[in-house]
């Protein structure tokens, strides 16, 4: 029993980190870069909607819908700023910039909320469950985490194989040259790729919020990271990588924390995944680079 | 030409130096202030990232004994003056505050709000002898040197009084603790508590830990506590994190009887937090807001009379930060302390008050030091009920 | 064999230029000490200066001539400053004087930190690109990690190690403990001045420029521009790479210690040897030009310096930080920019000056 509420716990950690990993798997397939400032996103979005659920007293549905457009708009914003004009650069130099926007959103979000730590009033309202005569319980926010996770996953999926601008995505990411000569607008697939994945960190963040209910300025920053850990561990990338590492990640982090030590979990988790890349260098899923002579 | 190039170069490092000198202009180190009729104190703290909340509390706390100070004609005459930098909690820029302190000509020190950078502060001061006393930083190693002093508890010291307390009242046989272990302070008063615990005959059932990179889930943790069958949680942590363990233990259906340390005072002004979560929680603490004594009652209606907008500050770092500046103030009146003493004359004069005076303020009464700088009050222990402290004991 | 020749003397006139800069800022620094006219602030920044420059010109081996990205450099700073510390506060009273004391825990930190990159080299070079990048980062944490759950004392027995907790050691009447996990060490000596962190600046310089134009640096680098190339011409690509990796380790080792004996008290916290510190270093290099051990410097230099002097500005600072840092690296690869930096350097004056006379020369000739 001890064993399935580590994993349910798990589970649904992994899927905010899987949630959060897609933002950055769909960022570095496509635009082939590093960006560190999406755990900040995540960050971005938890206040917009604590700001309209508790300040202005909007339904919880309205204020998620109100942090995901903010997101969205924050996405592309840096995107056009920050990230366009460096298209040709290094893709170190892009990576500090990233970094950079990273610093920049956390220093502004401390000036304007403070640095004291928000209680997050949950805006999940599923009751809890509770199986085999109390011993298994396992919140609202765990369900609607894994459900709103799955759902996501699907449809993410759907739209890039099924859909135009998906197949759009997926020819820039696979050569952009070429997609650019079949006459794909290479800089609106990249601005449409920043955009979904922010709205996706909205949702993680709303997520994340909900089933841990805090918030400061530094919110984002640790799932970011992990998240990063997890979308390299699946197979920068690739989308199924990103959500198979992510979930593995948050299984794995929440088992060693119950079975060996909560004080290691971290250290244990990355030692995984360095095994993992020792064995599989692209990842899980990544696929095989072949080198051109 | 290779020499113009070189020359070009030496223009390029030329400006980068200027920038120093033009930071650089007092001379002489710990020379005294330029102002001979004001004392100048400072003291450093986190004032942005992570931590910024404390050190934020006791600025404002600081700052407010300093006016009302200066209001009622100052210490021994002298009007007083306090400067407070940032130090982000790390102990490199504790040091880096600590010169750029000097610079401004402090003469006097409040060292820092968190115990591994008031290490590092202590270091620096005690080279120069600056007197020091630190409002909140715990750890034993904060105060080493006979020129440091706190108005807190020492780590150990509240360790052995939680379990003490805890065995005395007969709260609980099975012991469960969540601690950080990435924090000086948590790590400190864990270890001094399991030792006494275990003198105490209580039964550790489990010790979990979590980091500061690791500090947003902590089902796993729950879960542990919750199987090793705990009647009562310690939790010698910030309230920020001990908000979120109480919060999802809560939706992870454990029922226990929480039991904290000083770091716990802020529970109740978290914004938009559940205050029905912490009834029953207790906690070990030198100041309780709702105290009826005229000290509690001036300095809260001060404080909220003057920073509004920051109610979720007014806790015990606020408080001992408020007292510290009081302290400084009996132990200067006491040694005759003026503005034109050098700084190693000052800390002399201040070390033997220290040890002579006995005060009482907003976080206890009848406070006296030792030579090792450690406070001697007895421990307050409250429990939160209807969303207030009620003192025990 | 006349280019040559000219491309030669090009890189030596450069690593002059390097070494005429770090003589200035010492007799500068000299100088300003000398005559009183250096605040403490600036003082107590030179330690952490040369610190920090250390850590760039390390990083940039790994960076720069060997092309791969490290995400994990602050834990080999990490490794030194324990190791060295624990190695200070140990023997603190046994070996005297103090500056041998000193020598001896340089030495034990850098090669402890040498190792480590060793090690963990063996495994991950074999990584590519942002692989690497996560791998080392992974290393990284988990050495901050395990750092802070170690307890270590000493007693007459020898050495005592716990994971748990000082009572665990299990040591004797006259035992010590000198590492006590989150609480860190504290105690350790302030051995570290500018002079001997200059001095260490100096000799980090001049390895890793004679390695850059050296056999060995060359090799590296071919590896760096074309691997398979250099591989089809009989270059031991792992040996190479392991030799930078774990020098640039015992550099970051030898910083630790630096840091470690410039403070009292010494934690492992995220800021000062976890991921946000391998990217602060990393900021530093990028920004000082890749692969550029001048650059590395100047940056290292003035991005910590930075801070400091907007300390006027109280909470805007990070934030001003960080617009500064984006502004700058938009700056760095903005071409219309760039073209103006050009036309208003002096150096490409000069250069190309010096490159009409010897076209001029060669005409006559």
């Amino acid at each position: 029993m001890e064993f399935i509420s580590y994993l349910v716990s798990g589970i649904s950690l992994g899927s905010i980190y899987a949630l959060i990993a897609l933002g950055y798997t769909m960022v570095y397939g496509i635009a082939k870069m590093l960006n560190f400032a999406h755990g900040d996103v995540i960050m971005v979005g938890a206040y917009i909607i604590f700001i309209c659920s508790t300040s202005l007293g909007v339904p919880a549905v309205v204020s998620v819908l109100a942090g995901i457009l903010v997101c969205t708009v924050a996405g592309v914003v840096i995107e056009r700023v920050a990230y366009k004009p460096l298209r040709n650069a290094s893709s170190l130099a892009v990576l500090i910039t990233a970094i950079g926007v990273s610093y920049l959103l956390q220093n502004a979000a401390l000036l304007i909320f403070g640095s004291d730590t928000k209680s997050f009033s949950s805006v999940i309202s599923i009751p809890a469950l509770s199986l085999f005569g109390g011993q298994l319980h396992i919140s609202g926010e765990t369900i609607a985490t894994i459900a709103v996770s799955v759902v996501l996953m699907v449809a993410l999926t759907l739209f890039i194989n099924k859909t135009k601008p998906g197949r759009a995505m997926r020819a820039v990411s696979e050569d952009r040259g070429a997609a650019q000569l079949m006459g794909i607008n290479v800089n609106a697939t990249i601005t449409l790729t920043f955009a979904i994945g922010s709205a996706l960190a909205a949702i993680a963040g709303a997520l994340l919020c909900s089933a841990y209910p805090s918030l400061s300025p530094t919110t984002g920053a640790m799932p970011g990271i992990k998240a990063f850990t997890a979308a390299v561990f699946g197979g920068i990338g690739s989308i199924p990588g990103a959500m198979l590492g992510g979930v593995l990640l948050g299984v794995i982090e929440n088992l060693s924390k119950g079975y060996i030590s909560t004080q290691l979990s971290d250290a244990i988790v990355f030692a995984v995944l360095i095994l993992v890349l020792l064995i599989k260098p692209t990842g899980l899923l990544g696929k095989k680079i072949r080198e051109k002579v | 030409m290779k020499m113009k190039k070189v020359l070009a170069a030496l223009l390029a490092l030329a400006m980068v130096v200027l920038c120093f000198a033009a930071c650089g202009e007092t001379g002489d180190k710990t020379g005294g202030s330029t102002d001979a009729n004001t004392i100048k104190i400072g003291l450093s703290g986190p004032l942005t990232g992570n931590n910024a909340q404390y050190g934020i509390g006791v600025q404002n706390g600081a700052q407010l004994a300093v006016d009302e100070i200066n209001a009622a004609g100052g210490i021994n005459g002298y009007k007083v003056e306090l400067e407070m930098e940032d130090d982000e909690a790390d102990a490199e820029k504790a040091a880096n505050a600590y010169a750029n302190l000097l610079d401004w000509g402090m003469q006097i020190s409040m060292g820092t709000v968190t115990s591994a950078a008031c290490a590092a502060f202590q270091g620096r001061a005690a080279e120069d002898n600056m007197f020091l006393l630190t409002p909140s930083a715990t750890s034993v190693d904060a105060i080493q040197g006979d020129n440091a002093f706190r108005v807190c508890f020492s780590d150990p010291q509240q360790g052995v009084e939680a379990a003490d307390y805890i065995s005395e009242n007969k709260l609980a046989t099975k012991v469960a603790i969540i601690y950080d272990a990435s924090d000086t302070y948590s790590s400190g008063i864990h270890d001094s508590f399991s030792a006494e615990a275990k003198a105490r005959g209580l039964e550790i059932v489990a010790s979990e830990a979590f980091t500061a990179d690791n500090n947003t889930d902590f089902s796993a943790q729950i879960q542990s506590v919750k199987s090793a069958g705990a009647e009562l949680v310690f939790l010698p942590i910030y309230y920020n994190e001990a908000s979120k363990i109480i919060q999802q233990a809560a939706s992870a259906g454990l029922d226990v009887q929480w039991f904290g340390c000083d770091g716990l005072d802020g529970l109740l002004r978290i914004e938009n937090f559940d205050y029905s979560l912490v009834e029953g929680v207790m906690l070990l603490t030198p100041f309780t807001p709702n105290a009826t004594d005229e000290y509690t009652q001036n300095f809260v209606k001060a404080y909220e009379a003057k920073y509004p907008d920051q109610a979720s500050t007014l806790n015990q770092f606020a408080a001992d930060a408020y007292d510290a500046v009081y302290i400084i103030k009996q132990a200067c009146e006491q040694a005759n302390v003026t503005p034109d003493m050098s700084v190693s004359d000052t800390c002399e004069a201040l070390k033997a008050a220290m040890t002579s005076i006995t005060y009482t303020g907003v976080t206890g009464k009848g406070i006296t030091w030792g030579a090792d700088g450690e406070p001697s009050k007895p421990p307050i222990v409250v429990r939160i009920e209807n969303g207030e402290y009620t003192v025990l004991q | 064999m006349a280019t040559q020749k000219r491309t030669l003397k090009a890189s030596t006139k450069n690593d002059l230029i390097t070494y005429a800069m770090l003589a200035v800022m010492f007799v500068v620094v000299q100088i300003l000490t000398a005559t009183g006219n250096i605040s403490n602030l600036f003082e107590g920044l030179l330690v952490p200066l040369c610190t920090y420059s250390i850590m760039a010109v390390s990083l940039n081996l790994v960076v720069g001539i060997l092309g791969d990205l490290s995400l994990g450099h602050a834990g080999f700073m990490c490794v030194g400053a324990y190791a060295s510390a624990f190695f200070s506060v140990t023997f603190k009273d046994v070996i005297q004087p103090d500056w041998f004391r000193f020598l001896l825990a340089l030495v034990l930190g850098g090669l402890c930190a040498g190792l480590a990159g060793l090690l963990i080299g063996i495994p991950v070079l074999r990584l590519k690109g942002d692989y690497l990048a996560i791998v080392t980062l992974a290393f990284g944490e988990i050495i901050k990690n395990i750092v802070n759950v170690l307890y270590v004392g000493v007693d007459e027995n020898g050495l005592h190690i716990s994971m748990q907790n000082t009572g665990a050691l299990n040591l004797s009447e006259n035992g010590r403990v000198i590492l006590k996990g989150a609480l860190g060490i504290t105690g350790t000596p302030r051995d570290a001045t500018f002079l001997i962190g200059f001095v260490l600046l100096l000799i980090t310089v001049f390895v890793s420029l004679n390695l850059i134009h050296s056999r060995t640096g060359r090799a590296v680098m071919s590896i760096r521009d074309n691997r398979i190339a250099a591989e089809s011409i009989g270059i031991n690509v792992t040996k190479y790479k392991l030799i930078v990796f774990s020098l640039s380790a015992f550099f970051a080792g030898i910083a630790g210690v630096l840091y470690a004996h410039n403070l009292t008290s010494l934690t492992a916290t995220t800021k000062n040897f976890g991921y946000n510190m391998s990217i602060t270093i990393l900021v530093f290099v990028v920004l000082g030009g890749i692969g550029s051990t001048r650059g590395s410097i100047i940056a290292a230099i003035i991005l910590t310096a930075l801070p400091e002097v907007l300390r006027g500005m109280d909470n805007y600072r990070m934030l001003i930080y960080s617009i500064l840092l984006i502004v700058m690296m938009l700056a760095n690869n903005n071409e219309k920019i760039n073209v103006f930096k050009e036309k208003i350097s002096i150096m490409n004056w000069l250069q190309n000056k010096s490159k009409g006379n010897k076209l001029d020369k060669e005409a006559h000739s």
